[in-house]
């Protein structure tokens, strides 16, 4: 039994914990909530033509957080059409830049473009606080800096949860990771009634059903410690093109992009079963992110987009990294270049192989002058651009 | 919101209350107090969708 005159000194003690826990509590909890409600301004550019929402393709995604915007930028002539699909992992940054370049500045000459700048939208707003992650990062530009919100691999479990023990997939029913389940490339081809995720993949699958999509591209991010980085992922159908594009960007571009089979074992991939349950041709590109590396030195947003980091060039030195590394590291210019290059060389491919469904685009930068210009040049400023051509998720 | 989720808030708040009368409860260790408001947090969170 406590004494009487100890009461005073616990519930001193008491309120003092209460209240320095509750503004730990409210600091921290409300950088989370900030984070999540951070609205990134989507500047279409003169190229888009039409915008729909992805839950048009899956009703069961309406009036969730995996819901996101759709754009198309149709050509003038018909030709081929492409899907070019961001934020698949929303921690691989260079995806998204990319994307954006191609929605603010393309002008579709023939075919048709079609954009999702935030495919895995619910993992977007969802962050890796254990791991350090910082909640956004900064791109200059002419005009000041554009922010951004930094994302995670997965969707958030505020969305989805609780998570299975074990991912059966559907359709093939191979036991994947509990995680997978909110993985927006281990949820190929989904099904309508499935896991909010799998819905989004579904959604995507009936965009390249219903709109006859003849190319889907997949863009990422690897570790260079990953021997699956810096190439381009394809599978059987879609490897001649897939290689023409490597041999023609190092010869034209002089950077290195090597291809990797689609492993016809291992489910749930966009570049397996996308080109399994459709007439599409998907490809998956990968550029190199040391942020993404486990043995790197603070998670900062200089690591994020310079891609400099001690250890790494002490394994590099080691001959321990599939990718050349040197004390330039893996510049988000470099990435963004290397993809915005690469897309365009499969559009340029496709286009040689099927005539009948050419692409033609223009006013996109390539690996050298995104390089030279930096990103965030080819941003348009959302202040001063017409509020009707600016969208939010 | 799926009848699980509804189910694993309805977990989330029983298991607030329980910590919380704990917290009250105890008399003797500070150590004890702090943790429980230290558990407390992530629950806290959870219930009110912000992580």
């Amino acid at each position: 039994m406590m004494k009487g005159k100890d009461m005073p000194r616990i519930q001193m003690i008491k309120i003092l914990l209460l209240v320095v826990v509750a503004v730990a509590m409210i600091n921290g909890g409300l950088e989370l909530y900030k984070h999540r409600h951070f609205q990134l301004p989507l500047v279409a550019g003169p190229g888009v033509t039409k915008v729909k929402k992805l839950s048009e393709y899956c009703e069961g995604i309406a009036g969730t957080m995996a819901d996101t915007s759709v754009f198309f930028l149709e050509g003038r002539e018909p030709g081929g059409k492409i899907l070019i699909l961001a934020n698949t992992h929303s921690n691989e940054p260079a995806a998204l830049l990319a994307t954006l370049i191609f929605m603010e500045n393309a002008v579709v000459e023939k075919g048709t473009l079609i954009l999702i700048p935030q495919f895995n939208h619910s993992g977007s707003r969802n962050t890796r606080p254990g791991d350090g992650y910082p909640l956004y990062f900064e791109i200059p530009t002419d005009w000041g800096s554009k922010k951004f919100r930094m994302g995670n691999r997965d969707a958030s479990w505020l969305d989805q949860w609780p998570d299975p023990d074990v991912y059966v997939h559907y359709p093939d029913r191979q036991l994947l990771s509990f995680i997978d389940t909110r993985n927006t490339n281990r949820t190929w081809p989904g099904r309508p009634e499935g896991p909010l995720m799998e819905r989004v993949t579904y959604a995507a699958m009936q965009i390249i059903r219903n709109e006859k999509v003849d190319v889907v591209v997949d863009v990422h991010g690897a570790e260079t410690m990953f021997p699956v980085t810096n190439c381009i992922v394809a599978p059987e159908k879609s490897m001649r093109i897939a290689t023409m594009t490597t041999l023609t960007v190092k010869a034209q571009e002089k950077f290195d992009n090597h291809v990797e089979p689609s492993p016809s074992g291992f489910r749930g991939l966009s570049h397996r079963e996308i080109g399994d349950h459709s007439d599409a041709m998907p490809f998956l590109l990968e550029a190199p992110i040391p942020f993404l590396d486990q043995p790197t030195g603070p998670k900062t947003v200089d690591l994020l987009l310079d891609g400099k980091d001690p250890f790494l060039l002490s394994l590099s030195k080691k001959g321990k990294l599939f990718v050349p590394y040197d004390e330039t590291g893996w510049p988000i210019a470099k990435r963004v270049g290397q993809h915005c290059s690469v897309i365009q060389e499969l559009m340029r491919q496709y286009t040689r192989k099927f005539p009948e469904k050419s692409m033609a685009v223009r006013n996109v930068p390539k690996y050298a002058d995104v390089v030279a210009n930096g990103v965030g040049f080819y941003f348009h400023d959302p202040e001063k651009t017409d509020k009707k051509s600016i969208y939010f998720n | 919101m799926p009848l699980i989720m509804i189910i694993y808030y309805g977990i989330c708040v029983y298991l607030i209350a329980f910590l919380f009368w704990n917290f009250i409860k105890e008399k003797k260790s500070v150590n004890d107090m702090l943790l429980y408001l230290l558990v407390l947090i992530p629950l806290i969170l959870r219930v009110l969708r912000v992580k």
